[in-house]
């Protein structure tokens, strides 16, 4: 059985993984990418982060500037070039190069490599539950939370169970589904900027039925969807938290 | 060129490249040819006795606020009519020949307005109850199916505020495959003009999704089966 | 910016703000999915269904010169005069003339969104005629002078209070607000009606090309009568209805009922292949159907988004679309709304006229999910997106994303960017939300998050 600090019984071999931290997570939410370092090592992997890796270009693809997406992408493509295992610290992003790069290249001399590279990438939970076959992470955190399905990885990367079963194996705490999990937070990337005032009150419909659970933490395995929601709650004076998936699994 | 002419050259022009297909092949591996022909293993389940699907019709029935009434024998179906009409406080009928109409209707004691020549539909408007035979009864849905053959025209199935089937045992069928199976059966390339499956009496939710009867249609349907 | 998408901001700020309506709605629509979750599991096999409903409209599209021809013959064989339009203008004209012919002034209508479409009801009304909408909906919204708000639920965002002030003023009888009361009502009005209008005008769910008859989905029986009452019947229909047998219809007639409303089967399925025959006692003498391109071939010659055509008009995609949910189906600003709206009205109407429907939106897939037939509606709104912008881009951003390229491709400018915002975010506090604030648009109604100290990289890289 495993014990506070130590290393988690490691199945299978250990592996390098490629961590891509999205950018927006980066620059706003270091400790969700510290908290998936931090569990990853626990697990006995070896984690790289290359420096090259900042987008995965979907703000200009999302906005029909595919011509504008393809530099980027491609410069993340010829990073992950050899990655053993990549593992996207987003539901969005992880869509993003699973999903929408082969279309992206489609019919392009890089057809094939962003084939390759997609077939080698996972979002976060993803890689723990079916990759690794891992959903007790030795967690605890003692607290009622609600989790809020990105659609991204909801609906193109079918991740409605890997969650779940992850917060199931945590102690203590308690998950009470929100009404609207399944429900478009309303950030939808540029959408959020071009038409605010329907992205607001999608918002609002949300963090209402997050509210009703009575939960103190939301949850999600998107950090774009939650600083949104973020955005939303600390306007209105709310008392609900934001936490990453991986933050929560990180509690010991 | 006509319109006609013009409209299929921009589709044929159109389809010199197909679509791509919507399944993966091995999802298409797993569908008959034509495809909606597995259509029995994917609807409701509807059991496989003659008295499951007489309960799976008399359950969508009530669901539905119509009734149905299972009877042993012609004088029971008389017997139920005549309850109706007292219940009900019919005044006026209205019906179509038939071997069913033609045994039942006499015992509810009124003259028949008959819908099966050209008529006249304000005569037919007074009518309190339009009483048809059907070809099917589906037990998946609660349906009944009649044609502007088997049930005397268009209008007497819809227009009098009660609608009353006149139905056999062997017309229950189970689901919507037989039904369309028994229509092709029944009629060949020589279909009537109108074919309805009927659900339930007329109803709406219009108004703030509260349901109401009888909205145009009938507001009331009753089946009678012998 | 089109005034067209300034007008859709312009209403769609309105209608957003608008609580009292997104309570409404909300609980329409909330009631809706319980009803659908139950109807989808009553299936044995739900999703094997929807694969063999797809590959049937594929079929259906992909073979439509084979079958629009097989549904024309058989049709016109029996009796029934059948009319092409290649545009909306013809399609009024043709109507126009039929009734003209008949020398009728009375017109009964039964819903019928390719109506709407080519916006028949003002033509008639224009020609000295009366058209009266029977579907309680349609009616509802006909004297309201609006649009239907949704394409099954015309009149989904009143409530009944409106209702009973509307009739009150219009038809200067209501005797309450309660839904039965008012029902009657138009029962009443309506039944006059039918019995007396000598021309009867429908839609139709789906053409069958095997036997050659069309096929119309209701609750109320208005259809029904509108098809067997009136001495003159027109049907009409986008040439995209077809279905190739009519076997098909075990299909799709209780998937339509239960992705539509969360019904098991809709009141009345009923089909209609002639004009009275000779043995016949009622029923139209004769039977017009009129067969609509306006524009449906072009969006047939693109193969990629084909399968929009594949469309049943179910609703389920405007049932579960967060953006109609919150903006409602008039904010749209045209017939069709909700997610096949926002597909189709660009190829139907102008790409780039229409191309804000199709930016307006989170992508987030619910749609396609909900979709019956599995047209791939999210990824779609994406090709729009994509095909507006190759004929004709804004300079302004894809100069912005020329800039954001150029410091994600460069790390360096990145981590400078970081360490700039940081130094400015104090400074934008000051500023934020209001007028002089290059970031308005998200902190109007939001807070920005501040800008992490370290970052990860900066963590990750102090860490080695």
């Amino acid at each position: 059985m495993t014990h506070r600090g130590a290393a988690l019984t490691m199945r299978g071999n250990r592996m390098t993984i490629t961590l891509f931290i999205p950018c927006f997570v980066d620059a706003f939410y270091p400790r969700a990418g510290i908290s998936m370092v931090q569990i990853l090592e626990r697990l006995g992997h070896k984690i790289v982060c290359p420096k090259a890796l900042v987008c995965c270009g979907q703000p200009a693809f999302n906005s029909g500037y595919w011509e504008e997406a393809r530099p980027v992408a491609l410069k993340t493509l010829e990073t992950l070039r050899n990655a053993e295992a990549v593992v996207v610290g987003s539901g969005s992003c992880g869509a993003m190069v699973k999903k929408f790069y082969p279309e992206l290249f489609s019919g392009t001399r890089h057809a094939e490599l962003a084939r390759q590279v997609a077939a080698r990438t996972w979002e976060f939970s993803d890689f723990l539950v079916n990759k690794l076959g891992v959903t007790d992470l030795d967690a605890r955190f003692p607290a009622k939370v609600t989790f809020h399905d990105g659609c991204h990885g909801l609906r193109e990367l079918n991740l409605k169970q890997p969650p779940r079963a992850l917060l199931a194996e945590v102690r203590d705490l308690e998950l009470i589904e929100m009404g609207e999990a399944e429900t478009c937070c309303g950030f939808g990337g540029t959408f959020a900027a071009k038409f605010p005032m329907i992205s607001a009150a999608m918002g609002e419909t949300k963090c209402a039925s997050a509210l009703e659970t009575g939960a103190a933490y939301l949850v999600s395995n998107d950090m774009s969807c939650l600083m949104h929601l973020q955005g939303l709650l600390s306007r209105q004076g709310a008392k609900i938290k934001i936490l990453h998936l991986a933050e929560v699994l990180a509690q010991q | 060129m006509t319109e006609r002419e013009k409209i299929l050259g921009r589709i044929r022009e159109a389809l010199k490249v197909k679509a791509p297909q919507p399944l993966t092949p091995d999802e298409a591996a797993e569908l008959p040819q034509p495809p909606a022909a597995g259509a029995r293993r994917w609807l409701p389940p509807v059991g496989d006795q003659f008295r499951d699907w007489v309960e799976l019709f008399s359950r969508n029935a009530a669901d539905l606020k119509a009734e149905f009434h299972l009877v042993s024998s012609s004088d029971e179906m008389r017997e139920e009519l005549v309850r109706l009409r007292d219940a009900e406080g019919w005044k006026r009928g209205a019906c179509h020949s038939g071997l069913l109409p033609d045994a039942i209707c006499p015992a509810l004691g009124m003259p028949m307005f008959k819908t099966d020549k050209f008529y006249d539909i304000h005569a037919l408007e007074g009518c309190d109850v339009g009483i048809t035979e059907c070809d099917a009864l589906i037990a998946q849905t609660g349906t009944v199916m009649l044609t502007s053959r088997s049930a005397g025209g268009r209008a007497l199935s819809i227009l009098p505020p009660h609608h009353v089937v006149l139905a056999r045992r062997d017309q229950l069928v189970p689901d919507l495959p037989s039904a369309f199976e028994l229509l092709k059966m029944e009629y060949k390339d020589n279909f009537p003009s109108m074919i309805s499956f009927i659900t339930g009496p007329s109803r709406t939710g219009d108004i703030e999704r509260i349901l109401v009867l009888g909205a145009h249609g009938p507001r009331k349907l009753t089946v009678l089966c012998v | 910016m089109t005034s067209r998408a300034r007008k859709f901001l312009k209403d769609a700020r309105r209608v957003t703000a608008d609580l009292r309506h997104r309570q409404i709605i909300h609980a329409a629509l909330h009631n809706y999915e319980a009803a659908r979750d139950r109807r989808k599991a009553a299936f044995a096999d739900w999703l094997t269904a929807r694969q063999a409903a797809a590959a049937t409209k594929w079929e259906a599209i992909n073979y439509l010169d084979e079958n629009l021809t097989a549904f024309a013959d058989k049709l016109a064989a029996r009796g029934a005069k059948v009319h092409w339009a290649s545009t909306d203008r013809q399609a009024r004209d043709i109507i126009l003339q039929i009734i003209q012919d008949k020398a009728a002034r009375c017109i009964v209508k039964s819903k019928a969104m390719t109506a709407e479409e080519i916006h028949l009801n003002e033509a008639l009304e224009r020609a000295g005629l009366e058209v009266v909408e029977s579907d309680l909906g349609e009616f509802i919204v006909q004297l309201r002078r609006e649009a239907p708000y949704h394409i099954v639920f015309p009149s989904m965002h009143l409530t009944r209070g409106e209702i009973k002030d509307l009739f009150q003023s219009k038809l200067g009888s209501a005797p309450s607000d309660n839904p039965e009361e008012l029902t009657m009502v138009a029962r009443r009005v309506l039944r006059e009606k039918f019995i007396n209008a000598e021309i009867g005008i429908t839609g139709a769910n789906f053409a069958i090309a095997e036997t050659g008859m069309i096929s119309i989905t209701e609750n109320e029986g208005n259809a029904r009568l509108t098809a067997a009452l009136p001495r003159t019947l027109i049907t009409l229909l986008g040439i995209e209805k077809i279905l190739p047998r009519l076997e098909d219809l075990a299909l799709f007639l209780p998937m339509l009922a239960t992705a539509g409303a969360g019904q098991p089967m809709s009141g009345y399925n009923t089909l209609y292949g002639g004009p009275r025959q000779p043995d016949e006692s009622d029923g139209p003498v004769e039977f017009h159907v009129v067969l609509l391109d306006n524009q449906r071939t072009r969006l047939l010659a693109d193969t990629e988004q084909r399968d929009a055509l594949h469309c049943i008009r179910c609703g389920a995609c405007l049932n579960v679309c967060p953006i109609f949910r919150h903006v409602g189906g008039h904010t749209y600003g045209t017939t069709y709304s909700g997610p096949i709206g926002s597909v189709i009205t660009p190829s139907l109407r102008g790409l780039q006229d229409w191309k804000h429907l199709s930016s307006a939106s989170s992508l987030c897939g619910a749609c396609t999910e909900a979709c019956p037939v599995k047209i791939d509606l999210h990824h779609h709104l994406l090709h729009n997106r994509r095909n507006a912008i190759a004929k004709r881009l804004s300079y302004l951003e894809q100069f912005a994303y020329d800039v954001f390229t150029a410091i994600v491709n460069h790390p360096v400018l990145w981590s400078l960017g970081k360490k700039a915002g940081r130094l400015l975010q104090p400074l934008h506090r000051s500023i934020q939300g209001g007028p002089l604030d290059p970031l308005r648009s998200w902190t109007r109604t939001r807070d920005l998050p501040p800008l992490a100290k370290p970052s990860f990289r900066e963590w990750w890289r102090k860490r080695k």
